[in-house]
C-alpha cells in the first residue's frame, strides 16, 4: 500500500465523520435556537417582573400617618362636605389640610373609645402642637395649583382628582419615593399606571394628566410650543 | 365643564427712561421677589444674574457735553411673529414657551437641561445661566418666597413678569368667580418698587390699561426692534441719541419710523 492510498483512506475516514457531525451540529443548531428563545423569555420575564413590581417596591417606602383618621364619619357629622374643614382663604388660596385650630372646637375633650382620638387628644390638642399629617397629593415645588380655578370656576367635584377618600373609614399608609421624596399618588399605584393607563381620573396626578384634562375640558391651546394649554399655567 | 376662554391679553411694559434716575431698586426688587440666587463674590458681572438690569448709556461726547441715561433690561417677552420668539424657537426641551393667553414667555427651570441654546438666541442678554447651586446666606433661605420655585445649577432662568402674581391674583378672582383680572391686581415686582414711577405695567391690548396709551407717545421706542423679535417692552426718552441708541443704526439712517406689530 501507497503512502498516498493511505492518505486517500485517511481522508475518506475523516470525511465520514465530518458529515456526521454536520448532522449532529445542525441538530443542535435547533436545540441551541430553542434554548436562546427560552432564556431570552425568561430573562425578559424576569426583567419585566424586577422592572415593574420589584423595582417599585424598593422605589418606593411606606410611612403610617402620625394618627389615624375616619373621613366617613366625620363627613355624617358635618353640614358643608368637604368644604367644611377643607375650605378657601380669603385671599382665594386653599387652605387644603386643616389646622389644630379647626379641630379643638369639637375635640377639646376625647370623644367616643377609639385609641387614635386618645392620643390625638393627648399629644397634639392638649400640648397645642399641629398634627404633621402626610399630603397624599403634594404636587413638586415647581407646580402651581389653584383650588379656587376648579371648584369655583371650573365647577369640579373634589373626587375627580382625590378619589373617595372623603367615604374612607381610615388612612392608607403613605408611600413616598426615595429618591425623590414625592407622594407615590402622584405617579400612581397600580401596574397599568406604569403602562400610561388608568381607569378612573384620580389615579395618577402627573403632568400629562393635567395637561390631557386642560385640552379636553378646556381646549385652551395658547402654548405655541406644544399647541395645549400655557406652561406658566400650572408651573412656577 | 365646557370654560369661556379668557381674553387674549399680551402683558407688556413701558418704562420712561426720562424718569429712570438708576437707581437700581427695580433690581433689588427682583432679585428678592423672585428668589434670584448671589454669590459672595458679585465682581464677574458675567456670572452675575439679573433678570432685570439697568444699563448706564452715554452719548459718546466728552465732558461738558456728556450725556447718560440709565436704562433698566428685563425679559422683553418678545413676540416675535405669531409667538416665535428668538428664545422659544430655539429650545430643544420646550422649557421656555410662548402663550398666546398672556403674551408672556414661559421658563420652566426643571424642563432646563442647560444647553444655553436660547441665551445665544436672546439679543437682550436677558436671560442668565446657573453655574453653581445658590447658596442662600445663614437663615436667609427663611425669606424665600414660596410662589417662586428656587432654580437649581446648570438651568437658564429669566424675568417671567412676575407671572407668580397673576397666578395668585387669578386665584383670588376664581374665589369671587372673576376670569380677568384688574389692572392693580398684577403689577410686577420692579414696577411697584420704583421710586420714581419712571415702570408702568399692564395689558398693552386693553384701552383701560396705562401702557395701552403709552406706548403710542411719540417719544416711544424699543429695543433691536429692526430684528423682528416684536418685543413687549417700551421705553420712553425725549432724547434723540438715546432712542438712537436702542437699535443698530448707520449714520445716514433716520431713528424711528418702524411699523408697530402691537
Amino acid at each position: 500500500m501507497s503512502i498516498v492510498d493511505e492518505k486517500a483512506k485517511e481522508v475518506d475516514a475523516a470525511d465520514s465523520p465530518a458529515e456526521s457531525h454536520c448532522a449532529t451540529s445542525v441538530d443542535d443548531g435547533n436545540g441551541i435556537a430553542g434554548l436562546t428563545i427560552l432564556f431570552f423569555i425568561v430573562g425578559f420575564t424576569a426583567s419585566l417582573f424586577v422592572g415593574w413590581i420589584v423595582f417599585p417596591k424598593l422605589l418606593y417606602s411606606e410611612k403610617q400617618q402620625p394618627i389615624d383618621f375616619n373621613h366617613a364619619m366625620h363627613m355624617e357629622l358635618v353640614d358643608n362636605g368637604c368644604e367644611s374643614c377643607h375650605f378657601f382663604r380669603t385671599d382665594g388660596t386653599y387652605s387644603g389640610v386643616p389646622k389644630l385650630a379647626q379641630c379643638i372646637d369639637c375635640h377639646q375633650e376625647v370623644q367616643g373609645d377609639s385609641e387614635h382620638e386618645a392620643v390625638f387628644v393627648e399629644e397634639y390638642v392638649s400640648k397645642g402642637r399641629e398634627v404633621p399629617w402626610l399630603i397624599y397629593s403634594r404636587q413638586p415645588d415647581c407646580v402651581f395649583f389653584s383650588h379656587a380655578a376648579h371648584v369655583q370656576l371650573a365647577k369640579m367635584d373634589c373626587v375627580t382628582c382625590h378619589g373617595h377618600i372623603g367615604e374612607s373609614t381610615s388612612l392608607k399608609p403613605y408611600e413616598y419615593n426615595r429618591i425623590t421624596g414625592y407622594s407615590r399618588d402622584i405617579w400612581g399605584k397600580e401596574l397599568k399606571n406604569y403602562l400610561g393607563l388608568k381607569t378612573n381620573t384620580y389615579d395618577r396626578m402627573k403632568m400629562n394628566d393635567c395637561a390631557y384634562c386642560h385640552l379636553e375640558e378646556t381646549g385652551r391651546k395658547s402654548s405655541v410650543s406644544t399647541e395645549k394649554d400655557g406652561c406658566f399655567v400650572c408651573h412656577k | 365643564m365646557t370654560q369661556e376662554h379668557r381674553k387674549e391679553k399680551k402683558y407688556g411694559m413701558v418704562i420712561d427712561l426720562d424718569k429712570c434716575t438708576g437707581c437700581g431698586a427695580c433690581m433689588v426688587a427682583c432679585m428678592a421677589e423672585n428668589n434670584v440666587p448671589f454669590k459672595k463674590d458679585e465682581t464677574d458681572k458675567l456670572k452675575s444674574i439679573t433678570w432685570i438690569r439697568v444699563y448706564k448709556l452715554t452719548n459718546g461726547k466728552p465732558y461738558p457735553n456728556e450725556e447718560i441715561c440709565y436704562l433698566p433690561r428685563p425679559c422683553m417677552h418678545c413676540e416675535g411673529h405669531n409667538g416665535h420668539s428668538p428664545c422659544v424657537t430655539v429650545c430643544p426641551a420646550i422649557a421656555t414657551d410662548y402663550d398666546r393667553e398672556t403674551g408672556i414667555v414661559s421658563q420652566i427651570p426643571t424642563r432646563c437641561f442647560g444647553c444655553r441654546y436660547c441665551m445665544g438666541a436672546c439679543p437682550y442678554h436677558a436671560r442668565y445661566f446657573n453655574w453653581w447651586d445658590p447658596v442662600w446666606p445663614e437663615g436667609m433661605e427663611k425669606s424665600l418666597s414660596p410662589n417662586v420655585s428656587v432654580r437649581m445649577r446648570g438651568v437658564v432662568e429669566k424675568c417671567t413678569f412676575c407671572f407668580h402674581r397673576y397666578q395668585l391674583a387669578s386665584e383670588k378672582a376664581a374665589l369671587d368667580g372673576r376670569r380677568e383680572l384688574k389692572e392693580e391686581e398684577y403689577q410686577t415686582s420692579c414696577t411697584q418698587a420704583c421710586p420714581a414711577g419712571a415702570i408702568t405695567f399692564g395689558d398693552l391690548l386693553n384701552k383701560e390699561h396705562a401702557v395701552y396709551h403709552l406706548k403710542k407717545d411719540h417719544r416711544a421706542f424699543r429695543l433691536l426692534e429692526r430684528l423682528g423679535t416684536n418685543p413687549k417692552v417700551y421705553y420712553l426718552s425725549s432724547r434723540e441719541w438715546v432712542r438712537r441708541s436702542g437699535d443698530n443704526y448707520h449714520p445716514d439712517e433716520k431713528t424711528g419710523e418702524i411699523i408697530s406689530h402691537h
